[in-house]
């Protein structure tokens, strides 16, 4: 009887440990066994080499002509408008900006490339992060691989902020918050210390694409979103001095450029340069869905060609109104 | 016995079951990402160029060859639409970065199908070979070969990349910036979550012309994924808006 019921236990124990392999047999990933015992994020090997210099391409359209009161392709609160027609491209005239720079935001913004080299423990020559290098004016961004904590919510904030990445899905995806209050336009939209931005670097062949995801509870009512391309370079990328400020015509101590929201004296020159849409030029959310093409069909018009003094590739961005 | 029996068939499905999963299986079983279901352009870059017509003459970020600069100067969209030219803008390596929505679905195990509203367009990535050796008559949307590049985490994913020939000559933007019948679009098709909750699909297209581009045009259009088609606007191909 005894003998009986522990054979019973034994076969019992049999047959469930090879149900359960089974089972895990049936969930393996045809790629691999790996998926049964997946290890940490922070474990996860590189997908691709990032390390190198990626040159910008310069096909993609992200800032426009960097013309005052421009902010198309945007999604801005009243408050990031308001604030925005506040701006004075002459704030970057002040001794004291001058080198001031611009925030994380700028690395898809900016017309520069990508030099990127990566940092390991000496020890146990696991990777600790990527670098991003500065340029004359961006900050170097550190993106931390070493599943570090994010410091607390009133920690220093930087132009670059603080990077976490890991490898998800093929690319390095990571993650960006204490950033300064600044800009992500160079046309004087701000984004606030509340902001946080979200990237993913995919890479195929030689191409590598940065994807933005920018949200900023204050100044944004959608996130802003850009993806640009790279091209691994066959030469380092060459960068530029360190930014030294000099005289501009401003002195210590004068007032802050500015203008009143309602009387920002640049408001109309963009639109009237391309014949575009008010609520298009000054970041309304609808503007960025097709149901708004649709809408503007009968209305709008497309500007004469340049025929005078025009730049590159016959845009406008030369020709001012009178 | 009734036991040794039952450990036997347990191995004998799940033997069987590998053997389906190695060369047989289809692009659709094979797919490390879901590109399936409706997706809406999110435009936030290029929208000079894409939302509206922007003038004549401006190609402005586009490495235009000088084989193109008669023909961007010569744009006339009423004479392509009453030559029926009307969807020259709406073609392959054009098509991803007209404002609309898309519909991506399998149209059989092996062809990944991809419907736009804008222009009613009709993609057909294939996986497999086509069985036809002749060469087809040149279309909008020319003829798209595909495959899944396939990453080796233990969370798997992975990106669809493209290669499109045998397109009709079109344009890359409204404006009449052409692209000739020997160009070649190679895409690669990405997923991102979104902090919200959402997912993104990224499209990066190289658009490589021997005859009008002097190097490749390259963008990188992208859309959030919407919950179903209700807002899906079937509107045909025009020149001139």
């Amino acid at each position: 009887m005894f003998i009986d019921v522990v054979m019973r236990r034994v076969v019992l124990a049999f047959v469930i440990a090879v149900l359960g392999a089974y089972a895990a047999f049936a969930q393996t990933d045809p790629a691999g066994p790996q998926s049964r015992t997946r290890p940490a994020p922070a474990d996860y090997p590189s997908q691709f080499e990032f390390v190198g210099s990626w040159a910008p391409l310069g096909t993609e359209d992200v800032q426009n002509d960097s013309v005052p009161v421009d902010y198309l392709g945007l999604a801005l609160t009243e408050e990031g408008r308001a604030r925005a027609l506040s701006y004075d491209e002459s704030q970057k005239s002040m001794v004291e900006r001058q080198c001031q720079g611009w925030g994380a935001a700028y690395m898809v913004l900016g017309p520069f490339g990508l030099r990127v080299s990566s940092q390991s423990d000496p020890n146990t020559k696991r990777l600790l992060s990527y670098t991003i290098d500065a340029w004359e004016d961006w900050m170097e961004m550190t993106i931390w691989m070493d599943d570090r904590a994010r410091p607390p919510a009133h920690a220093l904030h930087t132009q670059a902020g603080f990077t976490t990445g890991r490898w998800e899905g093929g690319a390095l995806a990571a993650h960006t918050t204490h950033m300064k209050v600044g800009f992500i336009r160079k046309t004087g939209v701000p984004l606030s210390d509340e902001a946080t931005i979200d990237w993913r670097f995919f890479r195929h062949g030689d191409l590598l694409t940065v994807l933005m995801v920018a949200r900023d509870p204050v100044y944004l009512v959608e996130p802003e979103i850009i993806s640009k391309s790279f091209r691994l370079s066959k030469v380092p990328l060459d960068f530029r001095d360190p930014c030294v400020p000099g005289y501009e015509g401003r002195e210590p101590g004068d007032d802050v450029p500015h203008f009143a929201p309602d009387q920002n004296p640049f408001l109309d020159e963009f639109m009237k340069l391309y014949n575009l849409p008010r609520e298009a030029v000054l970041g309304y959310r609808d503007t960025l869905y097709p149901e708004y093409r649709k809408k503007i069909k009968n209305t709008y018009v497309p500007p004469p060609p340049c025929t005078a003094d025009c730049g590159v590739a016959g845009n406008f961005v030369r020709r001012r109104s009178p | 016995m009734a036991i040794a029996g039952l450990v036997v068939l347990v191995f004998a499905v799940g033997g069987a079951s590998a053997q389906r999963g190695a060369p047989s299986q289809s692009a659709r079983e094979l797919a490390p990402i879901d590109l399936t279901g409706y997706w809406v352009s999110y435009v936030t870059e290029n929208w000079r160029y894409r939302m509206v017509t922007p003038a004549k003459g401006e190609y402005r970020r586009i490495p235009a060859s000088p084989a193109a600069l008669p023909i961007i100067n010569a744009w006339d969209p009423i004479a392509d639409q009453k030559a029926g030219n009307q969807c020259k803008s709406y073609g392959a390596a054009a098509i991803m970065s007209v404002p609309g929505r898309l519909h991506i679905t399998w149209q059989d195990a092996d062809t990944l199908r991809i419907d736009t509203d804008a222009g009613t367009q009709t993609r057909l990535l294939r996986f497999t070979d086509r069985a036809s050796s002749a060469r087809p008559q040149p279309t909008w949307q020319g003829e798209s070969s595909a495959r899944w590049e396939r990453v080796a985490t233990p969370d798997r994913g992975g990106s669809l990349r493209v290669v499109t020939t045998n397109m009709r000559a079109g344009y890359l933007r409204k404006n009449g910036v052409p692209y000739s019948e020997r160009a070649t679009v190679t895409e690669n098709f990405d997923v991102a979550p979104l902090p919200d909750g959402g997912t993104l699909l990224l499209v990066t297209s190289i658009v490589d012309d021997p005859v009008y581009l002097n190097a490749p045009y390259i963008v990188s259009p992208h859309f959030k994924k919407e919950p179903d088609g209700s807002k899906w606007d079937a509107t045909p191909c025009s020149s001139t808006w």
